[in-house]
């Protein structure tokens, strides 16, 4: 059958279920049943610290066929996930389904328990490295399920997605289970990915390398969810945690790029008093935080909310007044750990409050801009973010769906030719997020607005910035590479692409 | 005209490409490609090096491409400057 965005699916997908097509952003969203969670209270102790990770699999009665949870809030720097997944292995359990909100180069051990069978389902909002390789090259039994930030809370709200027990990785705990992510040698800023995982799992376990005496203030994540907690010796490398100080991009295509979305998004005249605002912590989205700055500056705007991954470059904006506050999804580096100690104003967000289609509202929602990024748009304004154009997976949603789908101006940002891969193309190797969400992409030769946005078009053209239509962006790319070849895929699908509200937008195919 | 001496040019980063010339015993010019674009541009990529070789003159020689998206003007270039290192236009 095909979806619609026609794209080609099966009805059924074996290790996956029924397959729900995508039928439209808006067509599922809003109302779910949140599911019933079983609770076993335990009054005996005053403490809930076990031995080690193998007395807590042994006591949450961990068997084969059950579904484990990990948050990436340690980022290439995680412990956690390997650690447990070996010692689920020397347990001898198979058959284990991995809930995690991101996949790593770092977990590159998983790969081996994929290819033994003691890892056979695998859900991920985002995956890079050894694992996507391994899953591209069909090691898993089942498809990857790929999620979004806020689709995987929905999921796990409504029961779609249960967790047996997760494992949380704590920088800092108490013996009673409250968390948080502020101090320990691992520290890592907020806890928002495990929020859904710490209040829906049956069995919920606290991993730490920091165990303070009671209580663990200020507190995260809350001690009524929490049954056990394990101390070891380190959950991670804080190199690993925190990615080294991003820069703004000094490549010229880039620069061109960042002004020219600067441009846009003064243009569609949502810069001003109240403003609000997310862009990625890469370098080019950077440069378009600078160039964005300057005009608020110039216009002496204030904002209301810069939101998504944390940077130094968001904390000094919040510092100097451009924004009142910062949404936090996830710190990316020690200076927003740093702010998030000190400043009221710097707002945790769980990844429901984020991205969830399916609540009370979202704060994409209250969003007036998002920046984005891409490895592949369409003639239709279908973004690929998970696959690169070979077919690989190498990335994943993360928030890119909910954003777009949230906010009044999503702007995709990216070069035109990268590494002789044209990025507009007639139809998207693999599609992450619906054109129908998309609203102008800038390439550094040109403008395109999405067709269904003529408001914007008008206005984009009416500031003189150099619009051309989506084709005539392909055809100047194309003009340099040349036309690609296609790819050619087995039939095995290897990923489940779920759009935020559960329907399946596209699948990915065994390489 | 054979390539008789190794000889080498560009760069292995991104949207450059390494060409290295080196003496083939056959009166022919053999091609190894690796690219990250192999699947989509390899046949074109390897047309662009012969062409290049064959406009030069060049009728024996083992080539070695690392390519890492170059588009055709800048194979062209790379390919052209490895065969005057190698002293042979």
């Amino acid at each position: 059958m095909r979806n619609a965005l026609g794209r080609e699916l099966p009805e059924y997908i074996a290790g996956y279920g029924e397959v729900r097509p995508f039928a439209g952003a808006f067509a599922h969203a809003g109302e779910i049943n949140r599911k019933a969670v079983k609770v076993k209270g335990d009054w005996s102790s005053p403490n809930k610290v076990l031995d080690s990770l193998g007395g807590a699999l042994e006591k949450c009665g961990l068997k084969d066929g059950m579904t484990v949870s990990f948050h990436h809030h340690l980022r290439n720097g995680d412990y956690v996930l390997n650690m447990v997944l070996e010692e689920i292995a020397r347990h001898g359990i198979k058959d284990i389904k991995v809930a995690a909100s991101s996949i790593f180069p770092i977990h590159q051990p998983l790969v081996k328990h994929m290819g033994n069978g003691v890892v056979t389902g695998l859900y991920a909002g985002y995956i890079s490295g050894a694992v996507g390789e391994a899953v591209s090259r069909g090691v898993l039994k089942n498809p990857v399920v790929m999620q979004t930030h806020g689709g995987r809370a929905r999921a796990i709200e409504a029961g779609e997605l249960h967790i047996d027990v997760a494992f949380i990785a704590a920088p800092t705990c108490d013996e009673y289970g409250n968390m948080n992510g502020l101090e320990g040698p691992s520290a890592c800023g907020v806890l928002t990915y495990p929020a859904a995982d710490a209040y829906y799992a049956d069995t919920v376990i606290a991993v730490t390398d920091n165990l303070v005496p009671y209580p663990a203030c200020p507190i995260e994540i809350t001690q009524e969810y929490v049954d056990y907690v394990v101390p070891v010796e380190l959950i991670g490398d804080s190199a690993g945690i925190v990615s080294g100080t991003t820069r703004i991009t000094n490549d010229p295509a880039g620069l061109k790029i960042a002004e020219s979305a600067a441009q846009v998004i003064e243009a569609s005249g949502l810069l001003k008093d109240g403003f609000s605002f997310q862009t990625g912590a890469g370098g080019t989205s950077l440069a378009v935080a600078a160039y964005v700055k300057e005009m608020m500056k110039e216009k002496k705007i204030q904002g209301s909310f810069a939101a998504g991954g944390i940077t130094e470059y968001m904390v000094e904006m919040l510092e100097e007044g451009y924004f009142r506050t910062l949404f936090d999804g996830q710190c990316f580096d020690l200076k927003a750990v740093e702010s998030l100690r000190r400043n009221k104003n710097h707002q945790r967000m769980s990844m429901s409050m984020y991205g969830n289609p399916s609540n009370k509202g979202a704060v994409v929602n209250k969003l007036d801009v998002m920046i984005l990024g891409a490895t592949e748009v369409d003639l239709d304004f279908n973004v690929n973010v998970t696959t690169n154009s070979n077919g690989l997976l190498m990335g994943g949603s993360g928030g890119h769906s909910d954003t777009a789908a949230g906010a009044k101006l999503a702007v995709v940002v990216t070069k035109l030719i990268r590494k002789r891969f044209p990025i507009v193309v007639d139809s998207a190797t693999t599609v992450t997020t619906p054109g129908e969400t998309v609203d102008v992409l800038v390439t550094e030769r040109g403008i395109a607005v999405n067709p269904l946005r003529q408001d914007v078009l008008e206005k984009v053209k009416k500031a003189g910035l150099p619009v051309k239509t989506i084709e005539e962006l392909k055809e100047t790319a194309e003009k340099l590479t040349g036309v690609p070849e296609k790819v050619d895929f087995k039939d095995k699908v290897v990923a489940v692409i779920e759009y935020r509200d559960g329907t399946v937008i596209d699948v990915v195919r065994q390489l | 005209m054979k390539i008789t001496k190794s000889c080498g040019a560009g760069r292995q980063e991104a949207n450059d490409i390494f060409i290295w010339l080196e003496p083939n015993e056959k009166e022919e010019v053999a091609i190894k490609l690796e690219s990250v674009v192999k699947l989509q541009f390899g046949k074109q990529i390897e047309k662009v090096i012969r062409e290049t070789l064959a406009k030069l003159g060049v009728t024996s020689a083992s080539v070695t491409a690392w390519d890492s998206g170059a588009l055709d003007y800048a194979i062209r270039a790379r390919v052209e400057t490895a065969v005057r290192r190698a002293g042979e236009v």
